[in-house]
This record gives C-alpha cells, structure tokens and sequence, in this order.
C-alpha cells in the first residue's frame, strides 16, 4: 500500500525530488513521496555498484516503473557503501515506505560543503506545492 | 474466450499430408533433433478458423474507430494504396531480377526519393531503413562516418537530447556509439537555449530533436539552436515522427537539419501498429550523401531513354542496413498516397494541425494545458488537476476511454508533463468523430467528480478488465500452462501474499 503523503523533518532535499539523510561524513539517499507517487509502482531498482563514485545532480542509477523509466537524481556526491537489497529485491517497498525500508543507498560523501546547497523541508514542501 | 489449447483435442487435423513414400528421412545432424514432437494445437479447420475470426473481432485498429495515440500517427490507410501494391508488376517481382526487367518498380522508387527530398529539403535519400528506429541508427552512423572521414570521430563523442524527445533517440544514439547529453525544456516548451549552449562543444557531434516536439509545439528558437550547433561543427538529426504537422509548409532542410528520418508508415499512410512493416528512409544534406547505405537507386539520362538502377559503387557507404533496396510494398503504398494529394500536400498538414487545435479549444478548461500555446498536428495536455482532486489518473481516464469506444491516447509521455495525455487526431477524422471523443473527455472528467470509481474500475465493457501492469512487469510469463508445468497460480499466490 502506498504511504501517505509526507515530507519529515530531519531530512534535506534536492529540487529533482531526493532526499538525504545526513549521518556524519556519512548519507542515505532516497526518493520523496512526491517521486514516486509521480512514477507509480515501481518495478525495477537499478542499483549502482558499492564503491561507484556519484556526483550531485548526476544520474546513479534507475527506477522503472509501469510507466516509464527515470534517472535517479543524487542529492550530494559521494562514493556508494551500500546498496539496499530490499529495495532492489522487492521495488515495491519504495513507494510503501520511501523514507524508511525503501531507502537507495549509503554513500561516503566526497564533499560535505554541498550539504548547505540542499532544500530544507519547509522549502522543498513549498518547491512541491508549485510543481 | 477459450485459448487454442484449451480447444485441442489429440489426433484432431485442420489437414492432412500424404504419408511420404519412398522418400529417405532427412539427415538431422545428432544432438539437433527433438526428442518429442512438438506440443502443437490439434484443431479442426472450421474451429481454427472461428477462434482466429474471434481474436480478429477483438483487436482495436484505425478500422474499428478513433485512435488518437499521439506522435505514432494513426491515419486512414487508403485503399487505393492496397490496389496499387497488389498491381501484378509490384506484387510478383523479386528483387533479384535483372534491372532491365524491373525498371518501373526502380523507377517509383526513384521518384519516391524525388518526392522525400523535395519534403525534407534536402539533397540525397536512402530507402533502405525498415523504420524511424531504424533511420535514426542509420542516420548516427552516417554522421559518425563523415566525422570518421574527416578524422573527428575520437574527438565527437557526445549526442544532445532535449528531455521530450522519442525514447528511441538515446538508445539510437548508445547504440551507434555515442553519449547521450541530456537538455532542458524551457516554460514555453521549447529547447532551453541556455543550457544547450552550456552544453554544445568540441566533443558534440550533433543534435537529435523532434520538430514540432512531442509537446505538440512547433520549435520557435530553431534559428538560434541551428546557429549554435553548427557553429560547434556539430550536425543536426531531424526525428521525423512528427512531420505529418509541417509537410509542404516548411523543410527541415531549410531549418538547417543535416539529418531526417520520414516514417513512411506514419506520415504516408502504411498499415502500422501491429510490428509492421515500416518504413524509415533518411534524407541527408550533400556533404553526408557519400556515407549513404548502398546500393543507391539512380537514374541515368532523361525521359524515354532513361534508365533506373542500382549504384554499388560507394566507396565511402557505411554498407546495406537491410535486405535487398528496403520494404518495396510501403514504398508503392506511400508513393500512391503521396501522389492523390500531388502538389496539395500541405491541405494534407494543415488539417491535421486545424484538428488538433480545434480538440485542444474543447478541452482545455476540463484538462490542465501544460503549455498554453498553439499546437501542431498532436497536443498535450495533463489530468494533474484530476489525480489531485478526485484521484482520477490518466491512466484511468485512458482506461475509461476504452468503455466509450475509443483507443486511448499515449499516456505518460512525454515525460516532462506529469498525468500526460498526448492526443494526436490526424486529418483523417471528420468532425463529428473528433466531437464524440471530445464528449466523451469531457464526461469522463466530469464523472471524475462525481464518480471517481467509475474510471478507477474502467474498462467496463471491454473482453478483459484493468490488466495487472505491475504484475505483468515484474513477473513476465508469456507461455500455456500445460499439466507438466509448475504451476503458476501458486506463484502468482506467493508473489502477491
């Protein structure tokens, strides 16, 4: 079942509709609610490979979903720890729980100052209400 | 509907062959003969023949009704276009005759190629691509060619892409071997000038861009793009999917293209839909003519003494993209379309454009309008309002078209339009026909608001339901379930549990 609308606090967001969660040196990156109620059911995660450097703005990998097939937009530059096997293995989960078990992967970020380019969630709530 | 297997009964025949007598079995090489015969239908000739005629009854095509899918221009086939491919001297030659014995069939290709290169405004056409997917990889390996010629081909690595473009342009462009570069659209839904100018340098090879766009607009800064990509050196690809919007009312040779690919089977009317046969002939400025596909067909001298052939000596083609000269039937079909308009080809552009435009006044205030601007042959507009109100998506609103009697148009695309709905009537459809579609998007709307549940169970009427997409996506099992196969609907149980 698909989650319900949210944008949580405690997140930073990127314009193309990613989130970042900031741990240390370290991220987890995901999709919004708003990404993948615009995808629809997902299907497919293509997932980078674990060590793959990914820039911000850059494609890193795909989601396919019934309807069409889309880039996925990294938020900050990093370098992959890990991918979510959930994610890849049952798709579905992203659009169920896209802050949580649906998250993409953990990265090693290359440079931190691009955390203050990001969105907070009053202005990405605001940068979704204009979409 | 029973399957064909379920009608099978054993021993049944729609006919018999005589036993073979004194005939030695062929020699099957070891390991490469079956085991088994094969697990066919068995079926009587009256039954084979109702179980076809009932799956021929189900199918939805352009003579059954309306078939707005957007930028894959569903229009009349006229059937003088079949009385001309079915003339004894097209229908019974084969290619490997001599030339001498097929000069007309030479020769309508021939003045096919005249008739392209005067539509596109451009110098020199190949006949030989089977489709526009085709005609694009034949068109990026042309210009990888002539860069190859000139000793840029290490240098010119990169392809830009507006972000409407056809799905099949960047496979075609990593396909022949190049990097896609992806490019905005601006708030008019046009190019973003800006960030193609960003993006355009000594690594661009060139630019593949459909004219008008799949937004359905016509681009208003090809001037300013032409100047951009060929002052880079850089060559320019025309996506002719949509030309049935601009035939004989402006060139894409005259816009500066270097490149076009034409969807005979789109713009010049060629059963299509069901896997073919296209046809996707390019058109190339002179400076790519060398690089062309060979064999070309040529004439030599002038009225009765002359003479079509085939010209194999190219020494700079990039070789035969297909058998033989290319789909002959759809170049008979399309020649004979293209000369009942004769030189009134553009009555032909201008009424797909009046159509469409008179559909989109109709709509526009029970639909959102992305980009408000007038509209070529097809139009996008967008059910966002609907899904946010009502939770009726465009997916639903396609399905509920279904119960009106109406394919629905393509959906979710182009992908820069969220709740896309891409509609293109072509100037086929008369008038009425495009207001009982009209009515019938209207009512969906409007029942969108008071009975959001009727599109979100639609089809209502149709042989099957709702399709499960996300099923048949993620678990594709395209096969008869015979009693020695696993059982699928335990899987289908264990996948949804």
């Amino acid at each position: 079942m698909a989650a319900a609308e949210s944008y949580p606090d405690g997140l930073l967001y990127h314009p193309e509709h990613d989130w970042a969660l900031i741990e240390g040196d370290e991220a987890v990156l995901g999709i919004t609610w708003f990404a993948q109620d615009a995808l629809g059911e997902i299907v497919h995660y293509e997932a980078p490979d674990v060590g793959a450097a990914i820039g911000m703005g850059e494609a890193y990998g795909e989601v396919e979903s019934v309807k069409a097939v889309s880039d996925l937009i990294s938020p900050l530059s990093g370098v992959v720890l890990e991918v979510n096997e959930k994610a890849t293995g049952e798709p579905e989960t992203i659009n169920e729980e896209p802050y949580g078990a649906g998250w993409l992967i953990r990265v090693r970020l290359t440079d931190p100052t691009e955390i203050a380019r990001l969105l907070s969630p009053e202005t990405y709530r605001a940068h979704v209400a204009a979409e | 509907m029973q399957l064909i297997y379920e009608k099978s009964v054993p021993g049944r025949r729609a006919g018999t062959v005589p036993a073979y007598a004194g005939l030695a079995k062929p020699a099957v090489p070891a390991g490469l003969g079956r085991a088994a015969a094969p697990r066919l239908p068995e079926i009587a000739e009256p039954d084979l023949v109702r179980h076809i005629t009932a799956l021929a009854n189900r199918n939805f095509g352009i003579d059954t009704g309306f078939y707005p899918l957007g930028s894959c221009t569903m229009k009349h086939n006229p059937r003088l276009n079949e009385r001309a491919a079915n003339l004894p001297g097209f229908a019974n030659i084969h290619p490997a005759q001599s030339e001498e014995s097929v000069q007309g069939a030479l020769e309508l290709m021939w003045r096919l190629q005249e008739i392209l290169r005067e539509v596109t405004g451009l110098d020199a056409v190949s006949l030989q691509p089977a489709a526009g997917s085709q005609g694009e990889l034949t068109g990026l390996l042309v210009m990888r060619a002539y860069f190859a010629d000139r000793g840029e081909d290490e240098l010119r690595r990169e392809i830009v892409i507006p972000d409407t473009a056809h799905g099949t342009n960047p496979a075609s462009v990593v396909m022949a071997g190049y990097e896609v570069v992806g490019i905005k659209t601006d708030a008019r839904g046009n190019v973003d000038v800006d960030d193609l100018r960003a993006k355009v340098g000594p690594r661009t090879a060139g630019l593949m861009i459909t004219n008008p766009s799949t937004l359905g607009l016509f681009e208003e800064n090809i001037h300013e793009i032409e100047q951009i990509m060929h002052g880079a050196g850089a060559l320019m690809y025309y996506d002719g999917a949509n030309l049935n919007a601009v035939c004989g009312v402006s060139r894409p040779g005259d816009m500066g293209f270097d490149v076009v690919h034409i969807n005979l089977h789109k713009t010049f009317s060629q059963p299509h839909g069901g896997g073919g046969p296209g046809g996707g002939p390019i058109a190339v400025r002179g400076l790519l003519d060398p690089f062309l596909p060979k064999p070309q067909i040529v004439r030599d001298g002038e009225g009765a003494g002359a003479f079509y052939r085939l010209d194999r000596d190219r020494p700079k083609s990039i070789g035969k993209v297909r058998g033989w000269t290319g789909p002959f039937g759809v170049f008979v079909r399309s020649y004979a379309f293209i000369r009942r308009y004769g030189p009134g080809l553009r009555e032909m552009s201008e009424a797909a454009v009046l159509n469409a435009n008179y559909m989109l006044a109709r709509l526009r205030d029970a639909y959102d309008v992305p980009y408000d601007r007038l509209c070529m042959h097809e139009f996008v507009i967008s059910a966002r309002t609907l899904k946010k109100e009502h939770g009726v998506t465009a997916t639903d609103v396609a399905k509920r078209l279904m119960d009106f009697g109406y394919h629905p148009p393509t959906v979710y695309f182009p992908l820069v339009v969220p709740e896309a709905l891409m509609i293109e009537p072509t100037e086929s459809e008369a008038k009425e026909t495009l207001d009982a579609f009209c009515d019938a998007m209207l009512e969906i709307a409007r029942e969108a608001a008071s009975d959001p549940a009727a599109a979100k169970a639609a089809p209502l009427t149709r042989p099957v339901r709702r399709l499960d997409e996300v099923l048949a996506a993620k678990r594709l099992v395209l096969r008869y379930a015979f009693a020695d196969h696993p059982d699928l609907a335990a899987e289908r149980a264990a996948a949804s549990a």
